[in-house]
Formats: structure tokens, C-alpha cells, sequence
């Protein structure tokens, strides 16, 4: 097991990246927002600290509990409810 | 108040055979081994120990341990000063000097207490009001130098601090019984167990009554192998079951000498499952001047008494609307110290709870307190009538006890929630947290027998990795609300903050009413204590106030750390020359032999010049650059970021990394490149050579070294994984050696250097491969940041001292120099080469510094492209970069001088971003961001810097040999 302090997050991961003949609108939507959901959040890492290898994972962005980590080009996993004891309050 | 020193068998944790002697407030005292400042100070008879945070009013001693609020001390000299020690928890040792804070000169007589006259102009929320009217700017020079507490440290802390990590699968925090009971289940179940105490013993209250069991039951632990650590603190518990913990290594008086010791330990926990077995601070009765030294908490007096053979007093009253001040009340005289009355608030007091020829005054309270800096007396009057006296009580110790708070904070940190309990008025922890399980007082159970058993089962349970079973919550005796909107008088409610009932009623008043707001109106519940004794008196105030119940008000959230940590155990070996290593050159001991002078550039320590005895930085620099103009120099360009990419698709993935088409280079040429981030703004710029048909030479800026390497790393990751390529950082394995001048080559050839090297040979924006004699090989870059024929020879860095001394052994001949950053800032300004961080910012885009035409040229896609065609970007009156010559031709702009040409209020137009005086010219030019400056060339502008305007002609640079002629050769 690794310290979380080797890792640094790289922001929502599984944005598609619009053609280059993308709309002014839809380029700064990709620019320049995001989701910012209480629950479940797919973000991808990087072992800054270590190999280097950036991956995916998915967190609860209230309890910080990571419900899976998958590589780059894996779908991500679906969502399933947290168990009623872990409930975000 | 009269403390004095109980005989034996009073006081378990004295050695009485070995004196102590110690300082406080200059006075020379004794106590004995096994005193706390606090209890020493009891013994030797001192009731005033400090004076208040905002009234300064005198305060001495008021509990006996970490909820202390009142007797904080600052403790130690210079190096070794440390501000706001409690006293309670501060072991006695020789050498130890401590004083009393916010007062002068003395705390005996203190000028600052004539605040107290104007008490009734200082009510909660004072200074919020004078930001208001009249002004704050009035009030807060006497405001910052009346209020306060300790006074921080002049001088940097001589002694030192470490940083320790551990894992464990279970961590208990506390060594009461519930704490050893816990890891004893845990360790049976065969959990590798850690147990963390904050005091230098185990066993909690039980321990200092001398309880068979719970030494047992430490016996057991330690025999299991449970891992111990002792004096300390878990004060923190963040994401995934990290506790952070801060273990007292050695004493406050432990050093004397110059020697540093160390002086705490922070330890970053992780831990399976945590088990929180804090205990529970007793919680005051609120009546008039509750405050004076010799108003204490019972549970404190008890303890004093039983631990550190100490009476408060002589004669004690107590004052109670909770059952648990009866067996405390028949401890107290089981330790000889004399009773006078125990009031009971409550009207209809448990029967079974009085304790036999006890004075009991039912339905009574407290209406005032005698003497100012020690307890005389006080006066009883009924509750429902506290106007009609009833009797005047000649005591020097008033000990109250409204029943207890449970120290949830650890539940809270984790995220658990809290219940309220009407009968015995206090939170609880409604259920575990995740990951952490309270045990024994913090979870609300205070049998000893009910604890010690769900403790056990707890520990088994979450070593076993089951669910933890629910907490039997009971034991602690009935208490009634324990504070009043109804008494007159200055009834404090936070000792430590000053805060009274009063002002809890004015934040009512005005609105204040969420729990939040009034910890931030009134300041309650702030400061160290993190009001431990006055959390929930407040709520229960506001609430009354409110007509709601205490649940209903609520408590605020319960935020890491659970008590003050010093900054000196955050920052471990994090200081000094460790707190943030600087990179050294590998010929480093090279330049400091020949003279340089060495200054931090980012994480490098480089040469910024070479100076002559006598000489100033500007002064060496100018002459350096001069040097390498009118002949050669030699530079140390090591830390200038280096990488090599690899693979099939290197051209194509590079292409889409940097404005400039790099695929197309034939292999030996380079080309200059601009990164971009997705925004289109300019993050770094580099030259990219090509060294063979799959292999690339990627030159970075010095300070974008990593960064470009990461954001090479992300793109390949994350966005373009099917292109077959390989990103090598070689920055400190290869160093670069910078030859530079028209004077270049042929110091070079005298060295012995290949004629493949030659200008004639070798074109501008080439690479040659090469080697020295021995096979040391060689990367040699024409390249210029100077502006000048230039060379820059890319070698092992193992090698680069030699071939500075190999250079050097011709420099005479040559009249060659060496020169540093400071001079090639003014030639690269003289050439007006951009700065990627100087001469741009988070929104320049490539236009804006001029490569505007590459993009409309380069077909393919790259990083950052699309957002270069938003009509954002095409704007002509962006910010652009411009040259900048004074009109006078003689004043220096500053860097960040502001321009604005218009009167004001008119909009700012740009700033100066480089500013140098050119050697070469003999007069300052400078580089700037101008709004449009493309198209006003030519144009006047006024620049202003504190206070002084200077007027500015815009030019195009270069400001020397704009042909670029140059660096041909």
C-alpha cells in the first residue's frame, strides 16, 4: 500500500475532447466546466511519487472513499448506492 | 484560596524524595517530581497565575488538564520560548522558567486591567461593530496590544523535531480503561494494536486513585504486545483512518545548553480501524464572576487532591446541578479537605445521591463571589429568587460540576454525528463513525464495568473486522442544563475568551442565533481550549435564549486539531537548509573556486555573476555581458530542462506538443518551440533538435523542466496512448556547458574542439554529436539565448567541471569571461527573447508574443490550437509584448511599473515585464505587455511606479542587432 501523499489528482477524467472543428460554444464548455457532484466523482491520478503512471479512479467526494481504480481506457464502473452505514450525512 | 501540600497517601504520582526547583514570574520555587506547573503552583499557594484574554482579569488555575483555559503560561527564552503552555500540562523540571501572559508589569498589578472599567463598552462582537462606525482603524492598534494571550517567539527555535510514520490494524486513542480494555480485545483477536496516551502514565482517572484493575489490565496489554506510546496527542483524524498524533519527547526544561534536543515527534498513523477512548472533560456551572482564582471545576480539585497531593483550598464549596458532584464531594473530604456546603441547583436533588453529613443546599445557587484575585467567600440565595440572599459562605475554593462533556472531537473529525442526551445534558456519538468507534466516556458510557466490557468487545470486534457493537450509553448521573440567562453579574461562559452570558444573550438579540454564528460573534469556543468547558454551556444559553432545545442548537463541527500543536512539530526537518533543497550545479565547486556569486533561481543555486573584488552584481553583470559581446564567455546552462523522446511516432507526438512543426526536421536540425496549455496560453518555450530518426532532443526552459515533462507524460497517458513513444527527463544527467560570443569557435578550436563544430560547418539551430578525448560524448547545440554566436555543449554531467577548466585554461588568451544569469538577462532583454513566466502570464497567447503567423501556417492540430481561434483570443487590444525605451534615455523602469497614459480613473494598459540597462547601448530598454501594442510602435506612454511617472517610447525589439545577424557568426 502506498501513502496518498505520492499521488496527485488530475482533475474529472472521461471528458471527451471535442473535434477541432468544435463550436466556440461547446470548446468552452470543455474548457471550462465541470461537474462538481456530492457522490460518486471519476477523476484521474497521477503516482506523481513513484512510477508516474496516471490512472483512474473513482471517490466519493464526501467520505473520500475510493470505490474503484481502473486503468485509462477502461469504462468506468457503474455506480452502485454506499451501504446505508457509510451514508454521507 | 489557600493551596497547601496534602500528606502521604495523597498524591500517587509524587516521588516526595526529590524536590524540584523552578521559576515563575522570576520567583524561585519548589515543587516535587511528578508536579505539573499547575499543582506546584497550587502547593506553593499562587491562585493568580495570569490575566484574561480581553478584560484582564486575573485568573488562576481552573481544571487539571487539557481543558484548561485560564493558567497559561509562556514558558523558556529566546530559541526555546514557547507561548500559551497550559500549566496543567506542563511537567516541572529544573531549569524550567515560566511567566503569566497579557499582563505588564506584573500580574499582581496590571496597568491593562483598567479594560475592566470599560467592559461594559466591549460587549461580544465589538470590533465587528467598529468596522462599521466609526472605524476600526481607531480602535485596533489598542486592541492588538490589550488582548491576547502569550507573546510569540523573536528568534528561530533551537531545538528540533521529526516526523515519523506507522501503520497499525487497530489504533487506540487513550490509556484510560476503556483504552486498555479496547486494545486488549483488539490484541487478543491478534490485531497488531497501537495504543497513543496524551499523559506520561496509563490507567486515566482509575490510574490516579490507584485501581488494581485497570494496572492489570495495562499488565495484559503490554504482555499481548499492545505497541505503547505515551504523552501522546492523537489530535487529528483525516480521510482513510490517518491520525496524526504528537508525541512530547522531551520536557520544556529538558534543555539548557546550546546543544538543540528533540523536542517532539509528529506521527501520521494509519490505521485499519480506530477506536476513540478520549474520555470526558467535566463541564462548569455558568454563575456571577465564575472566573476568580479559586473557582475551579470539582473533578480538577479531586484530582489535584488524590494525583499531585494537593488542596486547592481549605474550605470548599461546591456548587452542582449534576449527581455526579456527590461522590466527588465525599472524595474531596476523604482527602482532608473540608466541605462547607455542596448547593444543589436542582430543586428535588436524588436522595440516594447525597452522601451523609454533607451539607446539602437543594434549590440554591451561587449569586456573587467575594475577593477579586482570590476567592473569599460567595453568597447563596434560592434559584427562583436570587435577590433574596440566603446566606454568606466564608470559603477560599468553589468548585462546580454541571455533570460532563464526552470529548467527541475524534468521532466528529470522522464524520460521525452526535445525539443529545436531555437527562444527563450532553452529546454523544450517535453510533460509530466510519472507520472509528468511540469506547467508554467519549462514547457516553461511564460505568466502569459497562466500559471496560463494550470496550473489549469493540476491540475484538474491529480486529476481527465486524461491524462494532452499540454503546450501553448511561452511568453518568442525571445533570440539569448547568447554565442560566436568569443571574445577574458577569457570569462567564468562556473563561478563556472572556465571553459572559451576556453576550451570548446580545448575539441572540441581534440575530446571532445558528451555533456557528455565535462561536464566531461572541468568540466562544475559540482559542486553545477550543472551548472544552464552554461549548456546550453556550448552546444550552443560546438555546434558552431561543426558546430551543440544545439539540436543536447544535454544536459546531469539530475540526482537526483536538488541541494546539506547535509549529515546530508540523515543520519537523522541514526548515532551514532542509526546507526546500536547492539544486546544485555539478560544477559547482568550480564556480564558487572562480568567484561566483550564487543566488537561488527557482530550485537551482547558480551563478547569477562572477564579481571582481569590489565589484556590485549590476556592476559585474554589465561587464560580463559586454565581455561576451565584444569577445566569449562561458556560462553554466546545466539545469536547463532536458528531455529525449523516443519511438516511431516522436516527430508526430512532439508536433502536437509544441506550436512549430517538429516532424519535419531532418535529423542534426532544430527548431525553436512554444508549449501551450489546452487554454492556448504560452506555459513554456524550448528548442527541439533531432538526433536520429526515432530519437528527439527536447530542450526545455530551467525552470519548466518537470512541468513539461509531467504535461508530455499526461498527454501521452491520457489522450494520445496509441502513439508509440517513450519520454525520457535526463535534466541532471546531462550538463550544458555555454560557449557564447563572436569569439566562440575559436575558443573552442584552441581547446582542441572538432572542426565539424565550425560556424562554417555547423549551422544556427544545428546539433552535432561528438565526443572528447577519452569517449566522453558530446551533444552540441548551436543555439543562442544571448544573441551571439553560441554553443551550447551538452555533456555527462560528471564531466562538466573538467571542461570548464579545460575552457578556462584559454581564457586569458582569449580575454574570455565567465558570466552568469544576471548578465544573460540583459542580453537576452537586448535581444528581446522572451522569458516564458517574466515576459508572459496565464493568459499570453502565442500571437501576443509574436508567433502569431506559425499557427495560420501549421496545418496540423496541436495542444492548445482550437482555443487560439476563439474570438477571445483574435482580439487586437489584448495585452502584446512591446520593446520600451525611457524618453530621457536615462531612467531604468521598474519591473511591474504600471502603464497607464490617460488620466485617472482610466484603465491600466499593461506593465513592464523586463527591464535592463544595455551595455551595449548605454542606455535602460525594457520588455513589456502593452493593451494593442502591436499596433503602437511609436507611440508615447506614461509608466508609473510609486509614485513616479517616467514616459516611455513604445519600440519593436530587438534593441541590438535586430538583423540578427549575430548568431550566424
Amino acid at each position: 500500500m502506498r501513502d496518498e501523499t505520492e499521488f496527485v489528482c488530475g482533475g474529472t477524467t472521461h471528458i471527451a475532447r471535442p473535434e477541432p472543428g468544435a463550436s466556440d460554444a461547446e470548446w468552452g464548455e470543455y474548457l471550462f466546466f465541470r461537474d462538481n457532484p456530492k457522490g460518486m466523482h471519476r477523476e484521474r491520478w497521477r503516482h506523481a511519487f513513484g512510477c508516474g503512471q496516471w490512472f483512474n479512479v473513482a471517490r466519493h467526494t464526501v467520505t473520500h472513499e475510493v470505490r474503484a481504480v481502473y486503468r485509462l481506457d477502461e469504462p468506468p464502473p457503474p455506480d452502485r448506492p454506499p451501504p446505508p452505514d457509510e451514508a454521507p450525512r | 484560596m489557600s493551596g497547601r501540600r496534602l500528606p502521604a497517601p495523597a498524591g500517587r504520582w509524587l516521588e516526595r524524595d526529590r524536590p524540584v526547583a523552578f521559576r515563575f514570574n522570576g520567583r524561585q520555587l519548589t515543587g516535587l517530581r511528578g508536579d505539573t506547573l499547575a499543582s506546584a503552583l497550587l502547593a506553593n499557594g499562587i491562585a493568580l497565575v495570569g490575566r484574561s484574554f480581553k478584560l484582564h482579569r486575573p485568573r488562576g488555575v481552573f481544571s487539571c488538564g487539557i481543558e484548561e483555559s485560564c493558567a497559561v503560561v509562556d514558558v523558556g527564552e529566546g530559541g526555546r520560548h514557547t507561548a500559551n503552555v497550559r500549566a496543567t500540562l506542563l511537567p516541572i523540571e529544573e531549569n524550567l522558567s515560566a511567566r503569566s501572559v497579557n499582563c505588564w508589569p506584573s500580574v499582581g498589578f496590571d496597568v491593562g486591567a483598567v479594560t475592566g472599567w470599560f467592559a461594559p463598552l466591549l460587549p461580544a462582537g465589538f470590533y465587528y461593530k467598529t468596522f462599521k462606525w466609526p472605524s476600526w482603524r481607531w480602535f485596533e492598534p489598542a486592541i492588538r496590544r490589550m488582548a491576547g494571550l502569550g507573546s510569540a517567539p523573536t528568534v528561530p527555535d533551537a531545538d528540533r523535531y521529526e516526523e515519523i510514520a506507522a501503520s497499525t490494524e487497530v489504533l487506540v486513542v487513550g490509556g484510560g480503561i476503556a483504552g486498555l480494555a479496547a486494545a486488549v480485545g483488539a490484541a487478543r483477536s491478534g490485531a497488531a494494536t497501537l495504543l497513543v496516551a496524551s499523559g506520561a502514565r496509563l490507567g486515566g482517572t482509575l490510574g490516579w486513585r490507584g485501581d488494581a484493575e485497570v494496572a492489570a489490565l495495562e499488565a495484559t496489554a503490554r504482555s499481548l504486545g499492545v505497541r505503547v506510546l505515551t504523552r501522546t496527542l492523537a489530535f487529528g483524524v483525516y480521510d482513510h483512518n490517518l491520525v496524526c498524533a504528537c508525541e512530547t519527547v522531551s520536557g520544556e526544561g529538558a534543555a539548557d545548553g546550546a546543544r538543540p534536543v528533540l523536542r517532539e515527534r509528529l506521527w501520521r498513523i494509519r490505521a485499519r480501524a480506530v477506536i476513540a477512548a478520549a474520555g470526558a472533560i467535566e463541564r462548569p456551572l455558568v454563575f456571577p464572576d465564575n472566573d476568580r482564582p479559586g473557582v475551579m471545576l470539582l473533578g480538577a480539585a479531586v484530582k489535584y487532591a488524590q494525583a499531585y497531593g494537593v488542596a486547592c483550598g481549605a474550605r470548599a464549596v461546591i456548587v452542582t446541578d449534576s449527581d455526579a458532584a456527590y461522590p466527588a464531594a465525599a472524595a474531596l473530604r476523604a482527602a482532608g479537605i473540608e466541605v462547607l456546603a455542596l448547593i444543589d441547583r436542582r430543586s428535588s436533588p436524588e436522595p440516594a445521591a447525597g452522601a451523609p453529613l454533607l451539607r446539602v443546599l437543594a434549590d440554591a445557587d451561587i449569586v456573587s463571589v467575594a475577593g477579586a484575585r482570590a476567592v473569599r467567600g460567595c453568597a447563596v440565595a434560592p434559584v427562583a429568587a436570587a435577590f433574596r440572599r440566603r446566606e454568606r459562605l466564608e470559603c477560599d475554593l468553589i468548585l462546580s460540576c454541571a455533570g460532563y462533556a464526552p470529548a467527541v472531537q475524534l468521532h466528529s473529525q470522522a464524520g460521525g454525528r452526535l445525539r443529545w442526551l436531555e437527562d444527563e445534558a450532553m452529546f454523544v456519538p450517535d453510533g460509530a463513525a466510519p472507520g472509528l468507534a468511540s469506547v467508554g466516556a467519549c462514547a457516553g458510557v461511564f460505568g466502569r464495568a459497562a466500559a471496560a466490557a463494550h470496550a473489549g468487545e469493540v476491540g475484538e470486534a474491529l480486529a476481527r473486522g465486524r461491524p462494532p457493537p452499540a454503546a450501553p450509553v448511561g452511568g453518568a448521573g442525571r445533570s440539569g442544563p448547568g447554565a442560566s440567562v436568569r443571574a445577574r453579574g458577569k457570569r462567564f461562559v468562556d473563561l478563556q475568551n472572556d465571553v459572559t452570558a451576556d453576550d451570548v444573550r446580545l448575539a441572540a438579540r441581534e440575530n446571532y442565533r445558528s451555533v456557528e454564528h455565535l462561536k464566531r460573534y461572541t468568540t466562544t469556543g475559540m482559542g486553545t481550549d477550543q472551548g472544552r468547558t464552554s461549548n456546550v454551556n453556550a448552546l444550552i444559553l443560546m438555546g434558552e435564549c431561543t426558546g430551543r432545545e440544545p439539540a436543536e442548537v447544535g454544536t459546531t463541527r469539530f475540526r482537526p486539531p483536538f488541541a494546539p500543536v506547535t509549529l515546530g512539530a508540523i515543520a519537523g526537518r522541514r526548515v532551514g537548509a532542509l526546507y526546500r533543497p536547492l539544486k546544485r550545479l555539478p560544477a559547482d565547486a568550480w564556480h564558487e573556486a572562480h568567484g561566483a556569486l550564487f543566488e537561488s533561481f527557482g530550485d537551482w543555486w547558480r551563478p547569477a555573476a562572477y564579481p571582481r573584488a569590489g565589484e556590485s552584481l549590476d556592476a559585474a553583470a554589465q561587464r560580463e555581458a559586454l565581455g561576451v559581446r565584444r569577445g566569449a564567455g562561458l556560462l553554466d546552462g546545466s539545469p536547463l530542462g532536458k528531455l529525449e523522446v523516443f519511438g516511431p511516432d516522436a516527430g508526430p507526438f512532439l508536433d502536437l506538443m509544441y506550436v512549430g512543426t517538429m516532424s519535419t526536421l531532418a535529423v542534426g536540425q532544430a527548431r525553436y518551440g512554444l508549449l501551450l496549455n489546452e487554454n492556448g496560453v504560452v506555459v513554456d518555450d524550448g528548442v527541439v533538435a533531432r538526433l536520429g530518426e526515432q530519437h528527439w532532443w527536447v530542450n526545455t526552459t530551467s525552470s519548466g523542466a518537470e512541468r513539461t515533462a509531467a504535461a508530455f507524460e499526461e498527454w501521452r497517458q491520457c489522450e494520445y496512448p496509441r502513439l508509440r513513444v517513450l519520454i525520457t527527463p535526463v535534466t541532471s544527467r546531462w550538463a550544458n556547458v555555454t560557449v557564447a560570443g563572436p569569439r566562440a569557435w575559436e575558443w573552442l578550436a584552441r581547446a582542441g574542439f572538432d572542426d565539424r563544430l565550425a560556424p562554417a560547418a555547423m549551422k544556427h539551430m544545428t546539433l552535432r554529436e561528438s565526443a572528447l578525448a577519452g569517449g566522453v560524448p558530446l551533444r552540441v547545440l548551436r543555439a543562442s539565448f544571448s544573441g551571439e554566436l553560441g554553443y551550447e555543449i551538452n555533456l555527462p554531467a560528471d564531466h562538466a567541471a573538467t571542461l570548464f577548466a579545460r575552457l578556462w585554461d584559454r581564457a586569458d588568451e582569449m580575454q574570455g569571461v565567465l558570466y552568469g544569469i544576471e548578465a544573460l538577462q540583459v542580453m537576452r532583454t537586448e535581444k528581446g527573447y522572451l522569458h516564458v513566466g517574466a515576459d508572459t502570464d496565464g493568459t499570453t497567447l502565442p500571437g501576443d508574443v509574436g508567433f502569431g503567423r506559425g499557427i495560420e501556417r501549421k496545418a496540423a492540430n496541436f495542444v492548445g490550437r482550437r482555443s487560439l481561434l476563439r474570438p477571445a483570443a483574435q482580439d487586437p487590444d489584448r495585452l502584446q509584448l512591446v520593446g520600451l525605451v525611457p524618453v530621457d534615455g536615462r531612467t531604468l523602469l521598474a519591473v511591474g511599473a504600471q502603464i497607464a497614459s490617460r488620466r485617472a480613473p482610466a484603465p491600466i494598459e499593461g506593465r513592464v515585464t523586463s527591464s535592463v540597462m544595455s551595455p551595449e547601448l548605454g542606455c535602460p530598454v525594457a520588455l513589456a505587455l502593452l493593451a494593442g501594442g502591436a499596433r503602437r510602435i511609436g507611440e508615447e506612454v506614461r509608466v508609473h511606479h510609486l509614485g513616479a511617472m517616467t514616459t516611455a517610447r513604445v519600440v519593436r525589439p530587438p534593441f541590438v542587432d535586430p538583423e540578427g545577424k549575430r548568431v550566424h557568426g
